[in-house]
């Protein structure tokens, strides 16, 4: 939200756009008719009412006729009673519409964002497209609920009126539309300048909006670097700009209800002048003169009420602007068009962990994959390597070797370049989504927890039992910390885990991975330090949880890999070594160099033989 | 409400000359129009009467030359009125960022930065319409209301009376709507914001949502927030549909009132067929005071309301800030001496620090180390003042940081946090954050500091070197990245006193020896605290204290710990047992 380009305005009215808006009316078009003919018909009473004022003067005034008046009172009262049913159930209708559409479009974006591309993620932050769904969203509901219809209605206002004058007489309807020009102009003078002033307003806004964002979570760093004052001078001039832009769109506000006022009342003055005459002249009646100039009043309201939905517009042409730019966005990766066995689409959802077919099953195989995020710059260079069933491999590499990329390719959260990738001999491009990612179970260096029970968050969206949660937490130690926590499994996870320790969260998420039991573990190490107690407890569970599966470990530290029965070790995006930890120390390579810069520093021979801590045991059996 | 209002004052009498300027131009304006009735109702009468052509040019030259002089007046008031508020509410915004920047962390660890930005704008707007627009309107109604009245009086007391009988009715019914229309309304916000976190969250954890085929699971969830919010607003809007139209029959029935007993008057000759018209105008002209009483209300309450939330930031008083003039001590040098005496310390009803002692001398390299939430982060976010110390526990050169400025007790010390935080601004001006940004900084300074973090390298790779705009509109740093910025920023500083708080946690291991052969150079010349959890970063420091549970259990040099056979000892025996593993 805080960058420019999201508050860049398009043009005001975009045919294509609307026809596309238009078409989520569809499921709805009774009811919108209906709302329309409520409008039409409440529309026509508001035109009754100075009629039957000039009917009054005219016939029964004039002619001292008590029970004609009773009549027209009681017209007068029927008027209110229907205008008072056919507004409610406009409002209502139009309203109820509105948010019909909105709950339909955030369904759609959302379902949208659960399957277009995780690239996508990563040019847009989670706030812009958070302002998706709500913000934008909630813009477009003003023009369902406020706009379209009702300018229909306007628009039949302002027919009616002129249809209504021009029967009751012709000249002086001409004379009062003679101002109509005017009208015109001012409209448009106000539609140009609104519209630029209004740009700017949003800008400003969006300015202080990124200002105020930045300062408030980074306060302590202005703080520390004692930068209150420069930051302030900062925040004022944007201030300013925000004010001096606001002031400037009062003017036009300022002139344009002024001007329409004007321009009615000369309206007024002209049917006076040039009525009065005709009354005098005997063409005209009085009482009709009198409807005129109610006529008249009502014609300038319309007016106005629409160009006050000019803005409304312009706001809902950029936000669906934006919302279909993202509903236009194509999921590439997506499964294959007759997927697998099961022909079906992508079973995704209520994943209830279930073992695929093969129980040996488990063996992958990168085939001279290249593969760049963007463009030509390659993340991986023909890289090819084998993972046997049931194998542990490690890899290892300096930061921005490539490693992390391998996982995303695995998962199909990107498509590679070149080459290919297969698991159990089939190109995952030909595998069904669905069963591709049940094969694997991902613990991440960043621990997603959400909202709800420790329980919920080891089971997800899963059918799995209390009993299925319990075994996975006690598997990997984390049952000792859920009983301390108030209510066990069924405790609250609060704020992204704010309650929880780094250490605790990554024991969840191994509960979470193990309970899904899959056949490949795909593991990304945290960077992040944990005290050493916790750091044993944590690979105790690791060995939990790799015993049986293929698993692969991206690592930043060395020590972690090292009992793997293999270990990759990636350079600049190319596959350079491989092999087990002894083979590659023995290779004096890359692998080899890694290791030193790692240990030199604590290479200090007379401490070996100091004794050793009581958990040392549990570390031998991965030596 | 008397007090917040109050509060409110000072803001609006800043402007008092405007205000009153434009309250004369409301009453003009309103003054103006209500004689246009008045005019009609001469011109009908006439017209009854029969009358020339002329005079008819009088009467339509008077309707617009009212029209005109209203239109006038009109522009005034809005550019006067509304421009003051636009005025204030560039002050009140200006005095909340002012007051932000005086509160402790502490403040903003207890908020929600969108909770803040929402007083800053949303709630800032609620106000401005309070002291612009709503003080227009209601001027404008009063007097609309008041004038009216009496010259319906003037024209027929007996059809006044009638015609006022729906105002008490309209009254209750924007009362009571107003307040469920609030309630309801109150319900959606609480339900939008459930929307926004389930929405934030799939989106923050969309992978794992993919890698777990939780697609549809995440579906259902959103469905059924999204429905709730549907039907939230829904319920509201039977209420609205319900609300608008009752005005209006309301309203109605009074002119029906007026339009049924005002023509029998006519008729029995007690009032003109001009002065009907006329009564009938003036009635129209105050179904608008009746629509906007309702609406201003409402408006002035939800200011009130905002107002309040604002002043509980404008009146919050900062926990920390410079001591009183008879207790500030000014050090002509910092040399950079520390000690902690006796310290204890609470947190959040925590005990966090409990008598923690040290002595630190100028030039001095400390480290701390202990398993995490030992309080190792605290003890050193109680130098800057952060955190507030408790009185006579953390010295610099003998002096009680509470009792230096905090100008001069921050600029000693150049503090690195473990998650650094930088500003969408270049990579230059980022480094040079500390001393008013790169135009005021020396490139070669720059570039040196941007060394010693082993940034250059990375900058190298960069788009426009340093110059490349850090956040949304430019690159995107790695965690590893951003500690090393911050590194540099600290640095370039100069500060007497160097703290870094597990600062690089995020930089792999060969990176990490760069920057601390570097760094130990730097170190020579001042005092520095390093907090880590490696064995290697912090052996060579000359002091070193193990925290444990908020107390320091051991301390002394590394030898030393080593031969105390205690907790600094087993953590070093078990980062060497992964080198032994690794050699076995």
């Amino acid at each position: 939200m805080s960058s420019q380009d999201e508050e860049v305005l398009g043009k005001a009215y975009d045919a294509r756009l609307m026809r596309r808006l238009l078409g989520y009316l569809r499921p709805y078009k009774m009811l919108a008719a209906g709302a329309l003919g409520a409008l039409i018909g409440g529309s026509a009473l508001q035109l009754a009412q100075p009629y039957l004022m000039k009917v009054a003067i005219d016939r029964y005034i004039a002619q001292r006729d008590l029970s004609g008046l009773n009549l027209i009172a009681l017209g007068f009262l029927g008027i209110l009673v229907g205008s008072f049913v056919f507004e409610f159930l406009q409002t209502y209708i139009l309203q109820y519409v509105g948010q019909r559409i909105m709950f339909d479009m955030r369904m759609q974006i959302y379902g949208h964002l659960q399957r277009v591309d995780i690239q996508y993620y990563d040019r847009n932050p989670v706030g812009r497209l958070m302002t998706r769904v709500t913000t934008d969203v909630d813009v477009l509901n003003d023009l369902f609920a406020a706009g379209v219809v009702s300018v229909f209605g306007d628009v039949f206002t302002l027919l009616g009126i002129m249809v209504v004058l021009l029967t009751m007489s012709w000249k002086l309807a001409l004379v009062a539309f003679s101002v109509l020009p005017l009208i015109v102009f001012v409209t448009q003078w106000f539609r140009r300048n609104v519209r630029e002033s209004y740009r700017r307003v949003r800008l400003w806004i969006a300015k202080i909006n990124a200002f105020l964002q930045e300062n408030i979570s980074g306060m302590a760093t202005v703080q520390l670097f004692r930068r209150e004052a420069e930051n302030f001078a900062r925040f004022d001039a944007i201030d300013r700009g925000h004010r001096d832009a606001n002031i400037q769109s009062i003017f036009y506000y300022a002139v344009f209800y002024p001007a329409i006022e004007v321009t009615s009342a000369l309206a007024l003055a002209l049917i006076v002048w040039y009525g009065g005459g005709q009354v005098l002249a005997g063409v005209l009646t009085l009482g009709s003169l009198v409807a005129f100039i109610q006529y008249s009043q009502r014609f300038f309201r319309p007016i106005s009420d629409i160009s006050e939905k000019f803005n409304l517009l312009q706001a809902a042409m950029a936000s669906s602007e934006r919302i279909f730019t993202l509903l236009d966005t194509p999921a590439t990766i997506v499964s294959p068009p007759e997927a697998g066995s099961s022909g079906a689409r992508p079973r995704v959802g209520l994943a209830t962990p279930t073992r695929p077919e093969h129980a040996e099953a488990g063996h992958l195989r990168f085939d001279h994959v290249w593969f760049a995020y963007s463009g030509e710059d390659f993340v991986l260079r023909d890289v090819s390597f084998e993972v046997k069933p049931g194998q542990r491999v490690g890899v290892v590499g300096a930061t921005g070797a490539g490693k992390s990329t391998l996982i995303n390719l695995f998962m199909r959260f990107y498509d590679v370049s070149r080459g290919r990738i297969l698991v159990d001999g089939v190109d995952i491009r030909e595998m069904e989504l669905g069963r591709l990612r049940a094969l694997f179970s991902l613990v991440l260096q960043d621990v997603q927890l959400f909202s709800g029970t420790i329980a919920t968050n080891i089971r997800l969206g899963s059918t799995l039992s209390d009993d299925d949660v319990r075994r996975a937490a006690d598997a990997v130690h984390a049952g000792a910390f859920i009983d301390r926590l108030p209510n066990g499994l069924a405790s609250e996870v609060g704020e992204r885990g704010a309650s929880l320790s780094v250490g605790q969260k990554q024991l969840l998420s191994f509960a979470r991975a193990l309970a899904f039991d899959p056949r490949i573990l795909i593991l990304d190490e945290a960077t992040s330090s944990v005290d050493t107690e916790t750091e044993l407890l944590i690979r105790d569970a690791l060995k939990v949880l790799m015993a049986g599966r293929t698993t692969i470990a991206v690592a930043h530290r060395l020590s972690t890999i090292q009992d793997m029965d293999r270990i990759l070790v990636f350079h600049k995006g190319e596959l350079r070594e491989s092999g087990t930890h002894q083979e590659l120390l023995g290779q004096r390579g890359l692998y080899y160099r890694l290791y030193q810069l790692q240990y030199k520093d604590q290479e200090a021979p007379e401490t070996t033989t100091l004794p050793l801590p009581p958990r040392l045991g549990e570390l031998r059996q991965f030596g | 409400m008397i007090a917040a209002v109050r509060r409110l004052l000072p803001y609006l009498l800043r402007y008092r000359r405007q205000f009153l300027i434009g309250l004369a131009c409301v009453a003009v304006t309103t003054g103006v129009s209500l004689t246009s009735p008045w005019v009609l109702q001469h011109a009908v009468d006439d017209l009854y009467a029969g009358v020339t052509q002329h005079k008819l040019i009088v009467y339509s030259a008077i309707l617009l030359g009212i029209a005109l002089t209203g239109a006038t007046f009109r522009f005034l008031m809005r550019r006067i009125i509304i421009g003051v508020s636009r005025q204030i509410e560039y002050d009140l915004r200006n005095d909340f960022f002012a007051r932000l920047q005086l509160f402790p962390l502490s403040y903003f660890q207890a908020r929600r930065t969108g909770d803040l930005m929402s007083r800053a704008t949303n709630d800032l707007n609620a106000v401005r319409m309070t002291v612009g627009p709503a003080i227009m309107y209601s001027a404008n109604t009063i007097i609309l209301f008041v004038a009216a009245i009496a010259l319906m009086i003037s024209i027929d007391l007996r059809l006044t009376l009638v015609a006022l009988i729906p105002l008490p009715f309209v009254s209750i019914a924007v009362r009571y709507f107003g307040a469920a229309i609030h309630k309801r309304f109150e319900r959606i916000q609480a339900q939008l914001s459930d929307l926004s976190a389930v929405t934030q969250e799939a989106l923050s954890g969309v992978r794992v949502v993919r890698a777990y085929r939780q697609e549809a699971a995440e579906m259902e969830r959103f469905g059924r927030a999204n429905r709730e919010y549907l039907e939230r607003n829904r319920r509201l809007v039977r209420l609205q549909g319900f609300f608008y139209p009752s005005m209006s029959l309301f309203l109605g029935l009074g002119s029906l009132l007026v339009l049924w007993l005002g023509s029998r008057e006519v008729i029995a000759g007690r009032l003109t067929v001009g002065g009907f018209v006329a009564f009938n105008a003036y009635m129209l002209m105050l179904s608008w005071p009746m629509i906007a009483f309702g609406w201003v209300t409402n408006m002035v309450q939800r200011g009130l309301a905002s107002w309040k939330r604002m002043l509980e930031v404008l009146d919050a008083v900062p926990d920390i800030a410079d001591p009183a003039p008879g207790r500030l001590v000014v050090l002509p040098q910092v040399t950079g001496a520390i000690e902690f005496r006796d310290l204890t310390f609470a947190y959040g009803g925590r005990q966090v620090l409990e008598h923690v002692s040290a002595r630190i001398a100028p030039g001095q390299t400390v480290a701390l180390v202990g398993p995490t939430g030992s309080g190792k982060s605290t003890l050193i976010s109680l130098l800057p003042r952060l955190f507030d110390p408790p009185p006579g526990t953390v010295f610099i050169d003998g002096v009680d940081v509470r009792d230096l400025s905090l100008a001069q007790l921050r600029r000693a010390i150049g503090f690195v946090p473990q998650e650094a935080f930088l500003f969408s601004e270049s990579i230059a001006d980022n480094i040079a954050f500390g001393i008013g940004g790169a135009k005021a900084a020396d490139p070669e300074r720059i570039q040196w500091a941007a060394g010693v973090a082993r940034l250059d390298k990375d900058v190298e790779g960069f788009p426009n070197g340093l110059e490349t705009m850090v956040g949304e509109r430019g690159i995107t740093l790695s965690g590893g990245q951003k500690q090393r910025a911050a590194i540099a920023r600290a640095l370039l500083t100069d500060p007497r006193i160097l703290v870094l708080d597990d600062a690089l946690s995020a930089v792999d291991t060969y990176t990490e020896e760069e920057i601390l052969a570097r760094l130990r150079g730097v170190m020579r010349e001042r005092t520095s605290i390093i907090v880590s959890h490696r064995v290697s970063t912090v052996r060579e420091a000359d002091l070193i204290l193990v925290l444990e549970y908020g107390r320091v259990i051991e301390r002394g040099s590394h030898d030393e710990l080593v031969r105390l056979d205690g907790f600094y000892a087993e953590l070093y025996r078990k980062q060497l047992l992964e080198e032994e593993l690794a050699a076995s």
